[in-house]
Parts: C-alpha cells; sequence; structure tokens
C-alpha cells in the first residue's frame, strides 16, 4: 500500500494515484504531483501527490505550520505575492499546467476566501460589483441581478438586501466573511479555496458558512484548510491530513475519521497530538 | 526604603515640571506669535489691501491683490508639478518596488527634503531662468513643486503601506491585475490619508521665500500668464519687513496674516477631509 512518508523512495510512474484511487471515482478536478515548496532555503511542502476530485468538498487538516495554508496558496498561485519563493512539481487544473495559464485567468477559475473576513473598503454591493465589474464589465441592471444572485447563493440576500449601500464593515463578522465568499461567486470560479474560513466566527456563524459549502459544491470544486477537525468531518467528502511538510494521507472522510491507514493521522485524529 | 521613596517621587515631581514648562513655553511662543500676527495685521488688513495694486513708492495705501494671486498661482503650479510626481512615485515605491529600489527612493526623499531651499531656488535658476533669460512664474513654480515631491513620496508611501495586505490579496484573488488592485482597492483605502499628505506638503511650500527670490522675483503689477515674474505673499513680505516705509511694514504684517489664514483653511480643509468619510473606512 503506497503512502506519502513513502513517495519519495517511489518510482515516479507510480505517484499519480498513490491514494488508492480505485475508491475515487470521481473526476478530478485539479491534479498535484511531486510539488515541492521551498520558502527561501527552507523545504516548506515535500513531495505532495494528490488528485481533488471535482464537485466535491475537500479539507486539508494538520497541525500549525504543517503547510496547508502553503499548498492551498500555491493552487490560485497566491504564493506569488510572498518574495522568496519557489515552487517545483506540476498543477493540472482540468488537465491544464497552472504554471503556464495566465496568472489573472487561473484567479479568476480558481477563488479565494482567507481566513480573517476582507471585505473591500466599498459597500456591500460594490464588493460583489468589484470582480464583475473588472472581469465582465457588466452594468446596470444586469449588474444588479449578479450582485443579487451572489448574494443569494452565499445566502446573505435576505440579511444584507435593504443595506446594499452601506459600508461593508457595518455587516457582523459572519455576514462579512460570508460577503467574501459572495465576492469570489460572483465571478463563477470553478474551484473555491477557504482558508479556515471560521476560524474568527461564532458557532452560529460558523455553522451558516458550513450549510453553505454543502449547497456550493454542486456549483464548484472546494477545498477548505481547517485547524478544525470536526469541521472537516462535518463538511468534507475528502480528507487530507499534512505533517510537517507532507501529504500523510489523503481518502474519503470518513475513512480518514474512522480507520486511517497511518498510525500519525489516527494519532492526531484522536487527539494524542496537535 | 522610605528615603529612595521619597527621591522617585522627588524626580517624578521635578521631570513632571521641566516637561510640562517646555510645553508651556511651545504653546506661548505659538500664541504669541499668532496674537502679534492677529493684533498688527490686523489693524492693516482692509478691503483695498485685499483688492488693489500696489502704489507707487511714496505714496501711502495700495494692496497686494497681485501678490496674493500670485501665491496661489505658484501654489497651482507647484502641485501640478510635485503631487503627480509625488504620488506615482510613492505608489511606486510601496507597491512596485524592490527592497533596494524602495530604500533608495526613501532615502533620496529624505535628503531631498533636507536640502535648503535657496539651493533647489539656485537649481531652478539655473534650469529655467538661464536658459528663459527672465524670472518667471514657472520658474517659481518648479521651485516649489521640487519641494513637494519629497513629502508627498513619503506620505503616499507610509498610508499605502498601512493599507492591511489582506485587502490587496482579496482583490488579486478575483483575478485582477497587481495595478488594477491598487488603483481600485488599495489607494482608494488609503485615499484620505494621500491627499492629505499632499496638501500639507503645499502648506508646507506656501511660505516659503529663498526659492523665489531668484526664479520668481517679485512684480508691482499684475503677471499675465505663466512667463513673467510675480509678487507672492512670501517675498512681499521680506520686500516690505525690511523697507525704511511705515505703511509698508504695516502691509507686511497684513500679508503675514493672510498667508497664516490660508495656511488655516488648508489645514481646516484637511481636517475636515480626514473626519468625512471615515464611515466606509471603520
Amino acid at each position: 500500500m503506497a503512502t506519502a512518508a513513502s513517495t519519495d523512495i517511489m518510482p515516479e510512474t507510480t505517484f499519480h494515484h498513490a491514494w488508492d484511487n480505485s475508491r475515487i471515482t470521481l473526476e478530478p478536478k485539479i491534479e498535484v504531483s511531486d510539488l515541492n515548496f521551498y520558502y527561501g532555503a527552507n523545504l516548506v511542502l515535500q513531495d505532495i501527490n494528490l488528485s481533488v476530485p471535482g464537485n466535491q468538498v475537500t479539507a486539508l487538516i494538520g497541525p500549525s505550520g504543517c503547510g496547508k495554508t502553503t499548498f492551498l496558496r500555491t493552487l490560485n498561485r497566491m504564493y506569488e505575492t510572498m518574495r522568496n519563493t519557489r515552487v517545483t512539481g506540476k498543477i493540472l487544473l482540468d488537465g491544464e499546467d497552472v504554471f503556464s495559464i495566465d496568472v489573472t485567468q487561473l484567479r479568476r477559475r480558481v477563488g479565494m476566501v482567507f481566513q480573517k473576513p476582507n471585505p473591500f473598503p466599498k459597500s456591500v454591493f460594490e464588493n460583489v460589483a468589484y470582480g464583475l465589474r473588472i472581469n465582465s464589465r457588466l452594468r446596470g441592471g444586469v449588474l444588479a441581478d449578479a450582485v443579487e444572485r451572489s448574494l443569494r447563493r452565499a445566502v446573505l440576500w435576505e440579511e444584507v438586501k435593504d443595506k446594499l449601500h452601506e459600508s461593508a464593515y457595518s455587516l457582523s463578522g459572519g455576514q462579512q466573511q460570508r460577503l467574501c465568499i459572495a465576492r469570489a461567486l460572483a465571478v463563477n470560479p470553478e474551484v473555491l479555496l477557504l482558508d479556515e474560513p471560521c476560524s474568527a466566527l461564532d458557532p452560529i456563524a460558523t455553522a451558516k458558512i458550513e450549510d453553505l459549502l454543502f449547497l456550493l459544491k454542486s456549483q464548484c470544486t472546494i477545498v477548505i484548510v481547517t485547524h478544525n477537525m470536526q469541521q472537516a468531518a462535518r463538511v468534507a467528502d475528502y480528507t487530507g491530513f499534512f505533517l510537517l511538510g507532507k501529504l500523510v494521507e489523503f481518502d474519503r472522510t470518513e475513512t480518514i475519521f474512522k480507520k486511517p491507514s497511518r498510525k500519525e493521522t489516527e494519532d492526531y485524529i484522536t487527539g494524542r497530538f496537535g | 526604603m522610605s528615603a529612595r521613596r521619597s527621591w522617585r517621587k522627588l524626580v517624578n515631581a521635578v521631570m513632571f515640571f521641566i516637561t510640562g514648562l517646555c510645553a508651556a513655553a511651545a504653546v506661548f511662543i505659538l500664541l504669541f506669535i499668532l496674537g502679534y500676527l492677529v493684533y498688527f495685521g490686523g489693524r492693516s488688513l482692509n478691503w483695498s489691501f485685499l483688492t488693489e495694486l500696489p502704489k507707487p513708492v511714496g505714496e501711502s495705501g495700495g494692496g497686494m491683490a497681485n501678490a496674493i494671486v500670485g501665491t496661489g498661482k505658484l501654489l497651482l503650479l507647484a502641485a501640478l508639478i510635485g503631487v503627480p510626481i509625488g504620488l506615482l512615485g510613492g505608489i511606486y515605491t510601496a507597491e512596485f518596488s524592490g527592497r533596494i529600489a524602495a530604500w533608495l527612493v526613501r532615502y533620496t526623499a529624505d535628503l531631498l527634503s533636507g536640502v535648503p531651499s535657496i539651493v533647489i531656488g539656485i537649481f531652478a535658476y539655473t534650469l529655467v531662468v538661464i536658459p528663459m533669460r527672465h524670472f518667471s512664474i514657472l520658474a517659481g513654480g518648479i521651485a516649489l513643486g521640487i519641494m513637494v515631491i519629497p513629502a508627498t513620496i513619503r506620505s503616499t508611501d507610509q498610508f499605502l503601506r498601512s493599507v492591511p495586505s489582506t485587502l490587496r490579496e482579496g482583490a488579486l484573488a478575483l483575478g485582477v491585475s497587481y495595478w488594477r488592485a491598487v488603483a481600485t482597492v488599495v489607494l482608494p483605502a488609503a485615499l484620505r490619508g494621500v491627499i492629505t499628505g499632499s496638501i500639507l506638503a503645499l502648506a508646507r511650500v506656501a511660505g516659503e521665500t529663498a526659492p523665489l527670490l531668484f526664479t520668481a522675483f517679485s512684480n508691482r503689477y499684475w503677471s499675465p500668464g505663466w512667463s513673467q515674474p510675480t509678487a507672492s505673499l512670501p517675498v512681499m513680505i521680506y520686500t516690505y519687513a525690511i523697507s525704511p516705509y511705515d505703511d509698508w511694514r504695516r502691509q507686511a504684517w497684513a500679508a503675514a496674516l493672510i498667508l497664516l489664514l490660508l495656511m488655516l483653511a488648508i489645514n481646516i480643509t484637511v481636517r475636515y477631509l480626514l473626519s468625512s468619510g471615515k464611515r466606509m473606512h471603520s
């Protein structure tokens, strides 16, 4: 049985579906192979091989500093905003090499929601309209309809329809985070990356976002990084466990939580460390 | 133990007294200057001072309408020349440059703002006055514009860098190019600060005299267009204050008061800009 820890000594040809892909029957949306990430001279991610199934929720768990956020940021090349970083390996989005796609095109297809809600200092409406104005040059009524549609998709419309022209900062933290999701959804991404989207939110706001993810997966592929194992268990169809820059195990969420094949995974999940 | 404690108390009291005294001295000096200006300037200020040209030497009365307009035109030129360069240079420094280039720009800007203003005047003299063969508003505006650049660069740079990087990332993650992210999210978020910094830089050069002495020079008449020498408030204050005529010296006080009111108006505008439009930001 292949495992991540052993991939470095395995011949290249067997890398790709190291994770018993016979059980993953779905079409992979993103395929990552031999991914290494360097920050300066430090190797932050090592030999990551992973297929993210389409129209499913994939959770990435692991202790702080294990590289899961860094991994997420390679998928839309957000790491490029940091100096001194270097990536080797391959990431395919629908079979296309993400490093050869124009980065602005890539980020339109692969949206991202951040750890702390980061609405722009503009009105609620303008926040959602931002990507639409720039990417699709919509105007007037068509734009307003698109904004409403995005806010409905993020299940925020009913709460903000009467204050569309107030500052986004007047919303609560949970509402701001759903506004950021609406803003990302407005440009119709194929993949939505979420980097610990609930870490700054209370349980009720968290539950709303989790419900939302369930609704959204029919429309796009979701990859969520989370500190919270219960959250991974609740929302994810697939879960990957990162440790010290390596992907230790990737499988159906049930399998990861009920009978993980690796000792480290079991130790982490049962709370023996991390 | 108790000796130590009373010693500490004594030091505390002494320091409180000394720092308080210095603060009071600073406030007193400023209030004294203000009071003096308002008292003497106010007495000599009248309608004809604001609307009339200077009278020929020997006649009393007349005003400085040409100098007021001249200062306005000089500041307009300084803004047109200095603010765009400072603003775009600041944007480059904060958003686009590498570490070394940013350091170089900041260091140069700090050096430039420390250059004595008369040296800037000589520079503008060499650059504009000598080729044109005469003094002009243009030369004065260029001299003041150069002095506006470093302060505008520094304040723009500083306010842009204070915009949280999460906002930049939010825009970039939507597939927006870096320049558009800066122009549509980062710059608007910092806009009030950036505008404030530019206006304060202009206010600071409004009272400069030395760089105007041999660039804009002075003029006892209106100065049409941009290529003639012009009167300006600071140079008029200088000329009139050292003159032997009582009436001129009175008018110098009035001119100083007008210059002060101009600064006050600019500062109030800035305060207003800072307080309004806060709604979207916090």
